[in-house]
């Protein structure tokens, strides 16, 4: 396991990596989570929704991919680009949506917002403001795992910009000293805000660092939910039946600025437009469905109509709710009595 | 004179810093912004756009763009410190010192006293803080007292523009570590900034105003707000003295011993958490120093103690705002 390898879909025929329905919930939540970031993209630009917003669209088969695989009691840790990952862990889409308006009822009461949106019920853990926030507490939710003698496993989710913080380093080395199931989930979108990750990431090779820390490592298309659904069965098995950490380097477009408003100067010419027409994991997966005869396009269709009108219902309870009281400030600063 | 606004009169600091002593480097996240990409370099300039240009100017020899590592950031400078450069490292966010507080306050803060001074740590560290954009509980504190609580380290919190490029001509000849705080709701403001390079002391306070019913310490965007107060009190024949320390360390305690001592009462107001804060580290100063000139209970207002919440009537709850410091001045001036 020296370099990290290569995993190409259905290389050999064998059962398909999706039943139908198996893909058809893959496709309803990466749906969700495209139309739920369309819909706060618009309506932060209605100027209905205050601070932050760093938006997943085009990153979705990658977070669902591996979050179909997970349990409810399955952990996973985010980044400040966190709604896809908590949307693909099963995460309450109204409750998310008025958090990051900023309303009562929201998942976490107004208190935190868009960077910091978490639902513990589905054992999303936290989106996380702090670039390489994560990796460690992911090593403490493996270790909780496996000290109380469960099969759960934890996934840190971290773009390539924070593969090169040294505290995503000394997390992934501690995982492999402690043997932990732990899943390092790199999301390699190019970017790092407006650095491209082939000037930041010195070896360019995220996955091949893995090596060095003693854990396997698998890249992948992360456009691709087929492909991105094999590799991660075999990381969390790999996970569950106790063998320690594993490293995955899932490749994805980023459709959106860095954050809404970016200019992005730093970009290429035309390259949105180009990602958006060659590397649409939505388009890609509905291809490629049809084509395996797992769903029809009236289906799919009928799957994205079910799903905008979920999106219409959350934005209207978001835009309802009331701002949490004044006197709610000093809730929850601690747990017990002060 | 021409007007400036705080974002222009620092960017002008550094353009002049930098064109002035050629050991002056910039290193941190995004200051040119677009490396290794297709598009242009110097895409941001910094992520809120005070080292825009320099790249341009100064070439990517000394405008550095770093992968996302904090404690190597601020280490790096602090050795490069050490070794002949004068490094202005950016932060980003304030709240990111917890990335990477040990290489401040256990090196670049401790080398030139535990090595017998024979090493000397001339960098500057920028960082961006302040609530009110809803940038919620990790993007929002002002953690200016945990630097200022470190001997070593020297830390400056401009409240203008004039003194913004002052301040940072200052920090960047200064020998030791020098923490830049910069509002992040002070980028838009402007006043009469010279072209020319000019230095402010540390440890000199400005008075804003000059009065004689109660003294006011504000640090930071508070000032502002305290300004604002003050003025529209005047018009009621409150009069009071506001003092902006403009350094926390070394701070200004004569200015505000003075002023206690002919006012008799004390309002402090930041945007810090209540305990172990500025205000609360100038009450112990004024309590301890002019205790026999105080005619009233030393008044602070400050931020809640609590994390910063994302919600926008949370976030304006937990800041230190108007209604507060009028009510605190209002206090002070009734008591006898
Ligand atoms: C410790 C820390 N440093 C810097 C930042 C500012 N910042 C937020 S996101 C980001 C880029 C992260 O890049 P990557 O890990 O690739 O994630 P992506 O944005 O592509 O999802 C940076 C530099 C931060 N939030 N925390
Ligand atoms: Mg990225």
């Amino acid at each position: 396991m020296s370099t990290a390898t290569k995993q190409r879909p259905e290389a050999k025929k064998k059962a398909p990596v999706l039943d139908r329905d198996q893909f058809l919930k893959a496709y309803r939540s990466m749906r969700t989570i495209r139309s739920f970031e369309d819909k706060i993209s618009e309506e932060f630009m209605k100027g209905n929704i205050p601070g932050f917003l760093h938006l997943y669209s085009g990153q979705e088969a990658a977070g669902v991919g591996i979050c179909e695989l997970l349990n409810d009691d399955d952990y996973v840790v985010s980044t400040h680009r966190g709604h896809g990952h908590c949307i693909a862990k099963g995460g309450d889409v109204i409750g998310m949506m008025k958090e990051i308006m900023g309303k009562q009822g929201g998942i976490c009461d107004g208190k935190g917002g868009s960077m910091h949106i978490a639902d513990f019920d589905k054992g999303m853990l936290g989106a996380n403001a702090i670039v390489g926030g994560g990796p460690p507490l992911i090593v403490g939710a493996a270790l909780s795992a496996k000290t109380l003698g469960t099969t759960q496993v934890g996934v840190a989710f971290g773009g390539d910009g924070s593969s090169n913080q040294g505290t995503t380093f000394e997390a992934m080395n501690l995982a492999v000293v402690l043997k932990l199931p732990a899943i390092f989930f790199f999301e390699n979108n190019g970017y790092g805000e407006g650095t491209h990750a082939s000037y930041a990431v010195g070896s360019r090779d995220i996955a091949g660092r893995a090596a060095a820390f003693g854990m396997p490592a698998f890249k992948v298309d992360g456009t691709d939910i087929f492909a991105v659904t094999e590799v991660c069965k075999k990381a969390v098995q790999h996970c569950r039946d106790g063998k320690g950490p594993v490293t995955i380097e899932a490749s994805v477009p980023r459709f959106k600025g860095h954050f809404e408003g970016d200019p992005q100067a730093y970009r290429g010419e035309n390259e949105i437009e180009t990602l958006m027409k060659e590397q649409d994991c939505l388009v890609i997966a509905r291809k490629a469905a049809i084509k395996q005869k797992l769903a029809t396009a009236a289906e799919l269709d009928k799957i994205d109509e079910e799903v905008a009108e979920l999106m219409g219902r959350a934005t209207e309870a978001g835009l309802a709710a009331p701002v949490p009281e004044i006197s709610e400030l000093m809730d929850n600063v601690y747990s017990s009595e002060y | 004179m021409p007007v400036k606004t705080y974002r222009e009169a620092i960017n002008e600091a550094l353009h002049q810093a930098m064109a002035d002593d050629a050991s002056v480097i910039v290193l941190g996240e995004e200051v040119s912004g677009g490396a290794g990409c297709e598009g242009s370099r110097d895409a941001y300039g910094g992520v809120m756009g005070i080292t825009k240009g320099l790249l341009p100017a100064f070439g990517e020899e000394r405008v550095i763009d770093t992968p996302i590592t904090e404690s190597a950031i601020i280490g790096a400078a602090a050795g490069a410190a050490q070794t002949g450069l004068r490094p202005v490292a950016e932060l980003m966010f304030m709240d990111f010192f917890g990335v990477c507080f040990d290489q401040i306050y256990n090196q670049a803060a401790k080398f030139h006293y535990m090595f017998g001074g024979k090493s000397q740590c001339p960098m500057v560290v920028r960082c961006t803080t302040g609530a009110g954009w809803s940038a919620g509980a990790q993007h929002s504190q002002n953690l200016t007292q945990m630097v200022t609580m470190v001997p070593g380290l020297k830390v400056v919190c401009p409240t203008n523009a004039y003194d913004a490029k002052g301040l940072m001509l200052q920090a960047i000849k200064d020998n030791d570590c020098v923490i830049f705080v910069e509002d992040k709701m002070l980028y838009d403001t402007s006043c009469e900034v010279p072209d020319e390079m000019y230095t402010i002391p540390f440890g000199e306070a400005n008075f804003y105003r000059e009065g004689s019913d109660l003294t006011i310490v504000a640090i930071s965007n508070p000032m502002h707000k305290v300004l604002a107060v003050v003025d529209r009190l005047a018009e009621e024949g409150i009069t009071c003295d506001v003092i902006d320390p403009r350094t926390t360390s070394p701070l200004d305690e004569e200015a505000i011993l003075e002023s206690v001592e002919t006012t008799g009462k004390l309002l402090l107001v930041d945007e810090m958490t209540p305990r172990c804060g500025i205000a609360a580290d100038i009450s112990s100063i004024v309590a301890e120093k002019a205790f026999s000139s105080l005619r009233a209970p030393i008044r602070k207002v400050t931020a809640a103690h609590s994390p910063v919440p994302f919600a926008p009537n949370l976030e304006q709850a937990w800041m230190p705002g108007d209604a507060d410091i009028e009510a605190a001045i209002r206090e002070l001036v009734e008591y006898v």
